[in-house]
């Protein structure tokens, strides 16, 4: 284990498998764990995160220097209360936060990876951070929980792993990306390569990076993780420091100035060719296709209980495309928990301060942990 | 705890598998759950019921039983519990046959509309009846289709339907129903409580 830079990273020996049919061995998986393992070692939850997290879940992010991503979710006495559970969380394969990625070295011929990298699959990530378990000598997880591709991985993992956790909380997900899902990445991925310092991957060479398009892309994306009624409440018209329209392309409104400071500091932390693979593993992701379109059939040897979660006003995963996971678990009698949570905010509800959603998700967990006591 | 909810317990066995439509805060489930065992699952329309159930530790489905009940499979739970809805929506007729195809048995208690007192509030007052177990008003009430002991008799006597135990309530006194005292039930229960089969 080494401990560069603040993060720490697991490297696996076993040689993976990969989808795309390349075998990758050697291989760093970078994690952070908060709360500790008890003695009976059951009471660990692994976390799964989105397109643009990483494993620094809570607290101050010592890379980025700001919260954690899922900061108002985990913590002490927090609705994952690490006063009482482990929580454990790893960087996906092909991120950028310390995983193997595309800004990696080929180890054949000590090029940085770029484009080079394999082309890695939602399965591939789960199967990587399978790892952690042997690590730490969990033989059942308490629980793994994720929203949006950190719900996808919960689903992924639970299907390959039918044993391997307690209880299984997938959040403002799906089982299969859909075409407008797909649309959409696609259009953060060409943003991205039709910048012209992009240069088919190999930015790195010249300490350059294709930062315009990654910016467009976080732009974007960005848009589908809010709702309608939830950026006209924060910024309707309302107008970026001036007093009137000045008949230019500035950033006349506060949304546009918005949307190009979310897609400034996105570059600083994230690094675009992660972005194409990344997006590509959640295209990919058709979790009833692996099983002959019958997605019951993933979930048909775990005695998991399943407490599935959606927001009202998100229109990038919407509710029926989480009902339908719920559905298909009813159809093989599994022990599966609903609700739909209101919200405004829109898909970024997962993230954000919604006290019906962290009232739920904290009261699911406690509950379900003490009756697995008795 | 409701002497409704007492009554439909006793008609439940131990360690049996229960859904119940319609669980409002899971006060039914948690005591199945608790004194009979009971594998049980709710299905609730009403998101603040659905959260006290989750902080009751129950498993619960947000959902509407008029669309959600397709998803179970034929006969997947020994009981299916519906307590005083079936009157609430818009086709009860459907949601039985629904109820008795995910159950192989179910539990559906009714408030009676014959009961004496709702007879008397129509006749003598000329107003739209107001009692204990029908407390709303004829524009805020969620009853669409009220019916009486002796309606809900005849109308599983049409679709076939196997009876097989009916107790009429009338506050904290249970009684059989039968074919020779259905009418007299029918005055003087508030509330009937069927276990039936298909």
């Amino acid at each position: 284990m080494n401990n560069e830079n603040n993060i720490k990273t697991l490297i696996i020996k076993k040689p993976l498998k990969l989808d795309c049919g390349k075998v990758i061995k050697d291989f760093p998986i970078a994690f952070e764990t908060y709360g500790s393992l008890n003695s009976n070692k059951d009471n660990a939850i692994l976390v799964f995160h989105a397109l643009t997290g990483d494993q620094f879940v809570t607290g101050i992010n010592p890379i980025t220097k700001k919260d954690g991503w899922w900061s108002y979710a985990v913590g002490p006495d927090k609705a994952i209360d690490t006063n009482k559970y482990f929580v454990i969380c790893s960087n996906v394969l092909g991120g950028c936060m310390g995983s193997y990625g595309p800004s990696h070295k080929d180890p054949d011929n000590q090029n940085i990876f770029g484009t080079n990298f394999p082309v890695i699959t939602i399965n591939d990530m789960v199967n990587a951070q399978y790892n952690l378990l042997e690590h730490f000598g969990i033989d059942k997880l308490f629980s793994i929980a994720g929203g949006s591709m950190g719900g996808m991985q919960v689903l992924q993992f639970i299907s390959n792993f039918p044993e391997k956790s307690k209880t299984v909380i997938p959040i403002a997900t799906t089982s299969s990306h859909s075409a407008q899902n797909i649309a959409f990445n696609e259009l953060g991925r060409q943003a991205i390569t039709a910048d012209s310092e992009w240069k088919d991957g190999n930015y790195n060479k010249n300490n350059t990076s294709p930062g315009k398009g990654l910016a467009v892309a976080r732009m974007a994306a960005h848009i589908t993780y809010l709702s309608k009624k939830g950026l006209q409440e924060k910024f309707g018209r309302k107008l970026q420091e001036r007093e009137d329209l000045k008949f230019g392309f500035d950033a006349d409104f506060q949304i546009e100035s918005y949307l190009r400071y979310q897609g400034s500091v996105f570059v600083d932390r994230f690094d675009a060719n992660s972005y194409l693979y990344i997006t590509r593993a959640m295209d990919y992701f058709d979790l009833a296709k692996q099983f002959k379109d019958n997605l019951s059939d993933a979930f048909i040897n775990t005695k998991a209980k399943f407490f599935i979660i959606s927001f009202t006003s998100d229109w990038l995963y919407p509710t029926q495309e989480n009902k339908d996971i719920v559905i298909a678990l009813n159809s093989i009698g599994a022990d599966v928990g609903f609700v739909e949570i209101k919200s405004d905010k829109g898909h970024d509800s997962f993230l954000l301060d919604v006290p019906d959603f962290l009232n739920a998700l904290k009261n699911f967990l406690d509950k379900s942990y003490i009756e697995n006591k008795i | 705890m409701k002497n409704e909810f007492k009554v439909i317990a006793d008609l439940i066995e131990k360690d049996k598998k229960v859904l119940d439509v319609g669980c409002a805060d899971g006060t039914l489930m948690k005591f199945l759950k608790e004194n009979k065992n009971a594998n049980i699952r709710g299905l609730e329309i009403s998101k603040e019921k659905v959260q006290e159930c989750i902080a009751k530790g129950l498993t619960v489905i947000e959902g509407n039983a008029e669309k959600d009940l397709k998803q179970f499979p034929d006969k997947s739970f020994d009981y299916v519990v519906l307590s005083q809805t079936l009157q609430a929506f818009l086709n009860p007729e459907l949601v039985l046959d629904e109820l008795l195809r995910v159950g192989k048995k179910a539990i559906v208690t009714i408030p009676n509309f014959g009961y004496w007192k709702v007879r008397f509030h129509l006749l003598f007052k000329g107003t739209m009846p107001i009692t204990k177990t029908l407390p709303d008003e004829w524009y805020n009430t969620p009853n669409l289709h009220m019916c009486t002991i002796k309606d809900f008799f005849n109308f599983v006597k049409i679709k076939d339907i196997k009876i097989f135990k009916s107790l009429a309530l009338n506050n904290f006194n249970t009684s059989l129903i039968n074919n020779s005292n259905l009418r007299i039930k029918n005055l003087f229960a508030d509330l009937g409580i069927f276990l039936i089969e298909k």
